[in-house]
């Protein structure tokens, strides 16, 4: 059916205008790296605003082009003009872009790469969540595992504003990629190799990040937070997250090892020392829960304890809904008050 | 084997100036990648590789103008672009497509060139 143009116009035009904002909403938020909270990313943004520019205005160029020739009527040296145009519309404008773009583009890179002087953060993609040690030390060159030691954590990386955080990425399975998108990256994370991101990021605040290199059923659902702070923040949370569990008496924890949760979680302070699943010390003082795809609460704990696979297809958990409804929730009661 | 008192433009003469290229990028990828194993200091500067880029792509570049001006200086005497099929329409375009082919690999040694211009260590 082909509308008339009285109705078709203003059709269209809502269309347009739709599109458009959509698109400039996307141009904010905390998965944006248009919306730049790193020095990677502001490059990348910088980059990407030149190059749209600069392929807009050769699409209008290249549209009047069509047009004029369209319209236009052969003179005597049509041949001549011809030539002319494919010789500097064809060759020598492109090469002077493509110039152009690979000396702006390589002249960046220096700069991207100035050596860390900040902390070393080491990370590690497992499927499907981020393992985090703060605070560990690095060594030169081609190394193939990541190195032991270091502040534990997982899925939510602090980060201190200003300085330049070495990241040193693996994986004990498959490749992922780590990508804070407001601030740097992608990396890849292989396994048996350890590869390096530095990032620095510009402002404060909480940035989204996502696994991206595709790794399995749950990959969409491999998420992190970036939580960007002044450095003596900085410090200060990674003094805390060396710190034993709040709370290692109780209930709590008695039905946690006595469940068998200990066999796979740790939580420093309790004798629970699993290395299998994500360190648990300080669960509760994480804003989000399994790989920041939900919000951090008693009710989201229980949640996933009686049902992991169900919120988190392939995740390696078993569902612990056969446990009393009542033993469930003194879990992750005292999981939550673990900050 | 000279005719029509020119110099004759074969397969040879064509790939030349994109051979002179790709020896040019190998040459350099080769030297920085040798020079930097095995990535221990990454700060190390190369300098003498950046000579020895620089070198070559001296040597490279004038080289592919010489390609490049050997078939112009046939090509530009032709008076037909003939597309017969002769011994001659052939060497017209062998002439043309080298000088084509010589000015792209003049761009891409360059380009080749640029990082060793603007990166001074193993990053």
């Amino acid at each position: 059916m082909i509308l008339p143009p009285k109705v078709l116009l203003p059709r269209l035009r809502v269309v347009a205008a739709l599109l458009v904002s959509a698109m400039a909403a996307a141009c904010s938020g905390e998965y944006s790296t248009l919306d730049p909270a790193g020095l990677e990313a502001d490059r990348v943004a910088i980059l990407f605003w030149v190059m749209l520019a600069g392929a807009v205005a050769i699409w209008i160029f290249v549209i009047v082009l069509c047009r004029s020739v369209v319209v236009r009527v052969p003179g005597e040296n049509a041949e001549r003009q011809a030539r002319r145009l494919i010789l500097w519309g064809g060759a020598v404008f492109p090469g002077v872009v493509v110039t152009v773009l690979v000396v702006f583009g390589v002249g960046m890179m220096p700069d991207l790469r100035r050596p860390a002087d900040g902390p070393t953060i080491a990370v590690s993609g497992e499927r499907f969540w981020w393992r985090i040690a703060y605070d560990v030390e690095g060594g030169p060159g081609v190394v193939r595992n990541l190195p032991a030691g270091g502040v534990s954590s997982a899925n939510e990386i602090w980060l201190p504003v200003g300085r330049r955080t070495e990241i040193l990425l693996s994986s004990p399975d498959v490749i992922h990629s780590f990508w804070i998108p407001a601030i740097a990256g992608k990396m890849d994370a292989i396994p048996g190799r350890v590869t390096r991101l530095v990032v620095e990021p510009t402002r404060t605040g909480v940035f989204a990040g996502a696994c991206a290199e595709y790794c399995g059923d749950t990959h969409a659902q491999m998420r992190l937070r970036a939580v960007v702070v002044p450095e003596e923040e900085y410090a200060a949370h990674v003094a805390a997250q060396a710190e034993p569990a709040a709370v290692t008496e109780g209930k709590g924890p008695e039905l946690f090892l006595r469940s068998g949760c200990g066999a796979c979680h740790t939580v420093r302070g309790t004798p629970a020392d699993g290395r299998v699943g994500p360190d648990l010390t300080h669960v509760g003082g994480r804003s989000t829960l399994a790989a920041a795809i939900l919000p951090m609460s008693v009710e989201t704990l229980a949640d996933f304890i009686r049902s992991p696979a169900h919120l988190k297809p392939g995740v390696e958990m078993p569902a612990f809904g056969m446990l009393p409804e009542e033993e469930i929730e003194i879990i992750a009661e005292w999981l939550g008050s673990l900050e | 084997m000279h005719f029509f008192g020119r110099t004759p433009d074969t397969i040879w003469t064509l790939i030349a100036a994109p051979a002179i290229w790709a020896g040019h990028f190998l040459a350099s990828y080769v030297a920085a990648a040798y020079v930097c194993a095995p990535n221990a200091d990454i700060f190390r500067g190369i300098g003498g590789v950046r000579v020895f880029i620089g070198g070559a792509t001296v040597i490279s570049l004038v080289l592919i103008a010489l390609f490049f001006y050997r078939a112009w200086r046939d090509w530009r005497r032709r008076t037909t672009g003939g597309d017969r099929g002769t011994r001659q329409d052939q060497e017209g375009f062998l002439e043309f497509a080298t000088m084509l082919l010589a000015s792209l690999s003049f761009l891409g040694v360059l380009l080749d060139a640029t990082p060793a211009l603007l990166i001074a260590d193993c990053r």
